[in-house]
């Protein structure tokens, strides 16, 4: 993976590889940078400038939107499956339904 | 007699059935893949190019965007679920326009959910959800008004608030600066919550998703502490506006950016 921060428009064939890797271990936070010894002059640039915070403020939101997203589908999902959904019903459940059996069954409505 | 009618009924409750599940529909693709036309980018299924309902192409101006409906078609098990897929949704109201609105009538709708906006609504009784309202909603009003410069308010009034025309204005002159992809899903937003300022605080990154659903369901969740609820049936609903409202907002966020300005940052 690259050095680069995330970015939402790398293309993976189709999978939702939208490098939202804000929680992306090989990434340090901001918070987890150490503090500059005073003398010292670092040899990468560092994350201070404005635009670059906010750009990814912006992509953390992204991110956790697109998480909020992703989950809740899944959980209505389940919910649905395990709640609302007793699976297709086979038409001779649905005839029972409105009292009516299927012609295969000798004697028809009881 | 009835002996005839039991040779017709089945097949009518079969034709009865299929239509009302019509809503699914078995996954007839293997592979999902997205690619660029002239109108932007296209959504394939198998070498089939994905249409909108009403037969147009499937077009949509954000790559990122792109890739998640590509997602949601590929999510897709043995049955299609249509009523999972809300960018896909989303992207099909853009594209057809079925309520035929122009960029004027969506913009006026959304300011008008201001007088009804679901944070200026207060309650007097009971005092304990009059109080919950006013630690919920007041801040997130408060910011609304410092954001845009503007006076809102709340009122306990059968008749809500009274909005200054001067607010209102504001707000027709800023969503007159988005798009009219990105307006269709601020308006979508809107509708969802009920609530013109909890999706401003949404687009403007102010509370999150899960923070404005909240917002949004006070009242239910104040009621649901007090009396309980049937625990799955909150859930359900909760998890179905939260996705709405989370698809809704990312859907604003990928049709209002430009792309230039994200590539310069990433030579940083």
């Amino acid at each position: 993976p690259s050095r680069v921060g995330p970015t939402p428009h790398h293309l993976y064939n189709g999978q939702a590889a939208l490098a939202f890797q804000s929680a992306s271990p090989g990434l340090p936070r901001m918070s987890e940078r150490p503090p500059l010894r005073p003398g010292l002059v670092p040899s990468a640039p560092q994350v201070t400038s404005e635009k670059l915070c906010r750009a990814q403020q912006e992509l953390h939101f992204q991110a956790a939107t697109y998480l909020c997203l992703l989950r809740s589908v899944r959980e209505h999902g389940a919910l649905h499956q395990e709640y609302h959904g007793k699976g297709e019903r086979s038409p001779e459940e649905v005839a029972g339904l409105v009292g009516f059996r299927l012609p295969q069954q000798p004697g028809g409505k009881g | 007699g009835w002996r005839r009618l039991l040779e017709v009924v089945p097949p009518l409750v079969t034709q009865w059935h299929a239509a009302v599940c019509a809503t699914k529909r078995k996954r007839f693709y293997q592979n999902v893949s997205i690619s660029q036309g002239e109108g932007g980018f296209e959504i394939n299924l198998d070498h089939r190019k994905l249409k909108t309902p009403q037969g147009k192409l499937f077009t949509v101006p954000s790559e990122a965007l792109a890739i998640a409906v590509a997602t949601e078609w590929d999510s897709q098990k043995d049955t299609i679920k249509f009523y999972t897929m809300h960018l896909t949704t989303l992207c099909n109201t853009a594209l057809d326009n079925p309520t035929q609105r122009n960029k004027m009538q969506l913009i006026h709708a959304a300011v008008k959910f201001l007088e009804t906006d679901t944070v200026c609504y207060r309650v007097e009784e009971p005092a304990a959800l009059a109080e919950l309202q006013r630690d919920e909603w007041d801040p997130v009003v408060a910011w609304a008004e410092k954001r845009y410069n503007v006076a809102i308010g709340s009122s306990t009034s059968i008749l809500g608030p009274n909005i200054p025309a001067s607010t209102k204005e504001t707000f027709v002159s800023h969503l007159a600066s988005y798009n009219m992809w990105a307006l269709q899903g601020i308006e979508y937003v809107i509708t969802q919550l009920k609530s013109l300022i909890l999706s401003m605080g949404l687009i403007d990154r102010h509370i999150t998703v899960e923070k404005a659903v909240l917002l949004s369901r006070l009242e239910e969740e104040y009621q649901i502490q007090r009396w309980g609820s049937v625990e799955w049936a909150h859930d359900y609903d909760l998890c179905e506006l939260r996705a709405r409202t989370a698809a809704g907002t990312l859907f604003v966020h990928l049709c209002s950016e430009s792309s230039t300005v994200k590539h310069k940052l990433l030579q940083d």
